[in-house]
């Protein structure tokens, strides 16, 4: 049913902070590993080893620069996939009723069997979460590693999305996101959590944390206060070289 | 947005036929026997093979069905069915003009106004979609409906109606591009919204995720030559209202009814390659792409 439901009982979700992440794309790699091994139609790759390689993948990693007004530019990669919005745009135009969002804990779904290929739902979300599989022709997404977090057969640590188990700096975060007690709602209260393009109206669960403000450097260079100014009446050889290329240039 | 060839052909074939259906189901003094049997087969060739064009843009065309489910949240699905539904009323009153003579006229009506649904439907796919701005307007219903109405009453040879409504038709597409343009200009996202991260400086694109294409820039960061848009857009209406304007003035003959008809069909294409070519979605902001777009040609994407 590509209806919405009008309240899910959780709403889990991720949290990643871009004040850590390194852009090293291990969450990209594992994410591609883990479901392509397991739930649903592997992510294809399309002429991997030729000029034009193209597949799909869930996540995905931007780097963007950031000039502030004052100081020094600073870059900050961006890890993006499915954002599970609570208000899913991509559900509702589904005309077959293979994408869903659960009541149960709030993750989007496609029911890879229902999927007729059509396209709408990558159309309909703004975040570019959704790619057709070059080969198997259904839509994929982040299923939140569906077939992870609830798997009684993996040990408990395992539990969670591949991306955040495998994070080596730790920026990236689980949880429900509608608990205001939970580690991630208090880290987005903390850090001032970000939601992406709020003017589309879709209410994403996923929140980003802000990269922080850099710390004031002192001066590091200890030695240059004790140099000497450059001398402006210079003699000798020096001061000939000086009025010479001064005359040239 | 990738204009993809099967989409551009459906939406405008299956327009024609449901607006020639639609003049034919409400015609009070509709033609009868062979002349009728010519104009349903036109009419049914345009729905039904526009309809089937669109199952090839599918990736599994086999599960088409299923798209029938969803009436109560979807577009396309009310599209699928306003469309089923259309043809169903209009075979039985089409075999009735065809081989009694008689001209049922509540089923013809009803027929009618179940093809303006299925044409009014498809626009409402588009202009649901809020990340596409050019779309999230009046003007896709506006232009998918005159575009069937004009060219419903040019292919059933109704050349009074056709006189004013291609005309008119002109003028709102004139009036469609201008305010579409100024939709998206009025568009109030960007990096910094995409981003989140307006509040700390001016955001750039700074590498991309991925060194090649994807899917996602094939499909919605479709990369044009648009300094060609506005000699297109030309041709385009000179092509869909004004020669089959001028070939209606003239003395009326058969011959040059399928010129006429050939012209605006040419022009109705093109009309349909630019409403996708030239719409942009939002999704080109995290490629720091979305002032691009258009305005260079990208690498080519090959499978």
């Amino acid at each position: 049913m590509t209806s919405l439901p009008s309240h899910t009982e959780k709403s889990l979700g991720l949290v990643i902070d871009l004040d850590t992440c390194v852009g090293c794309h291990a969450c990209v790699t594992a994410c591609k590993g883990w479901n392509t091994e397991n739930y649903g139609a592997p992510l294809a790759d399309a002429d991997a080893y030729g000029p034009n390689p193209v597949g799909s993948f869930l996540n995905r990693i931007h780097s963007y620069e950031i000039q502030p007004e004052t100081g020094p530019a600073q870059v900050v990669h961006f890890p993006k996939s499915c954002l599970h919005c609570a208000d899913a745009p991509c559900v509702t135009v589904c005309p077959t009723g293979a994408s869903y969002k659960r009541t149960e804990d709030g993750i989007v779904l496609v029911n890879e069997s229902d999927c007729i290929g059509c396209g709408l739902c990558a159309w309909a979300c703004p975040y570019g979460a959704r790619e057709m599989d070059p080969e198997e022709q259904v839509m994929k997404k982040c299923t939140l590693c569906v077939d992870r977090i609830y798997n009684e057969n993996l040990p408990e640590e395992d539990r969670q999305p591949a991306c955040v188990r495998t994070c080596p700096v730790g920026a990236r975060h689980f949880g429900d996101l509608s608990d205001p007690e939970s580690d991630v709602s208090r880290l987005v209260a903390e850090r001032g959590g970000i939601e992406l393009m709020p003017e589309q109206g879709t209410a994403p669960v996923n929140r980003y944390l802000p990269p922080r403000p850099r710390d004031e450097l002192p001066e590091l260079d200890v030695l240059a206060p004790f140099l000497e100014p450059v001398a402006e009446d210079s003699k000798g050889f020096v001061g000939w070289l000086d009025r010479t290329l001064s005359r040239l240039s | 947005m990738h204009p993809a060839p099967s989409i551009i052909l459906f939406t405008t074939l299956s327009g024609l036929g449901f607006g020639m259906l639609a003049f034919l189901g409400l015609d009070a003094a509709p033609p009868t026997g062979w002349s009728a049997l010519a104009f349903l087969v036109i009419a049914f060739s345009l729905a039904g093979g526009g309809l089937l064009s669109s199952a090839f843009h599918l990736g599994h065309p086999e599960r088409a069905l299923k798209a029938f489910t969803q009436w109560r949240s979807s577009w396309l699905s009310r599209e699928a069915w306003a469309a089923l539904l259309a043809m169903s009323a209009m075979a039985p009153y089409g075999a009735g003009l065809v081989f009694l003579d008689q001209a049922w006229r509540a089923l013809g009506v009803a027929g009618a106004v179940l093809s303006l649904a299925a044409v009014f439907a498809t626009s409402m796919i588009y202009l649901q979609m809020r990340t596409v701005p050019r779309w999230n307007h009046w003007s896709p219903p506006a232009l998918f409906l005159g575009f069937a109405l004009a060219g419903g009453a040019l292919l059933t040879g109704r050349v009074t109606v056709a006189l004013w409504a291609l005309p008119l038709l002109a003028v709102v597409q004139i009036v469609a591009w201008i305010d579409q343009e100024r939709r998206e200009t009025a568009s109030d996202t960007d990096l910094a919204t995409a981003t989140g991260l307006g509040h700390v400086g001016t955001v750039r694109a700074f590498e991309p995720p991925h060194t090649g294409e994807s899917y996602l820039t094939r499909e919605m960061v479709f990369q044009v030559g648009r300094k060609h848009a506005l000699v297109l857009k030309v041709i385009s209406v000179l092509l869909f209202a004004v020669i089959p304007v001028v070939l209606l003035l003239l003395p009326f003959t058969h011959f040059l009814a399928v010129p006429a008809a050939a012209s605006h069909l040419l022009g109705a294409l093109i009309q349909r390659w630019l409403f996708f070519a030239e719409a942009r979605h939002v999704v080109a902001q995290y490629y720091g792409r979305w002032d691009k777009t258009g305005m260079r040609r990208g690498r080519r994407f090959a499978r």
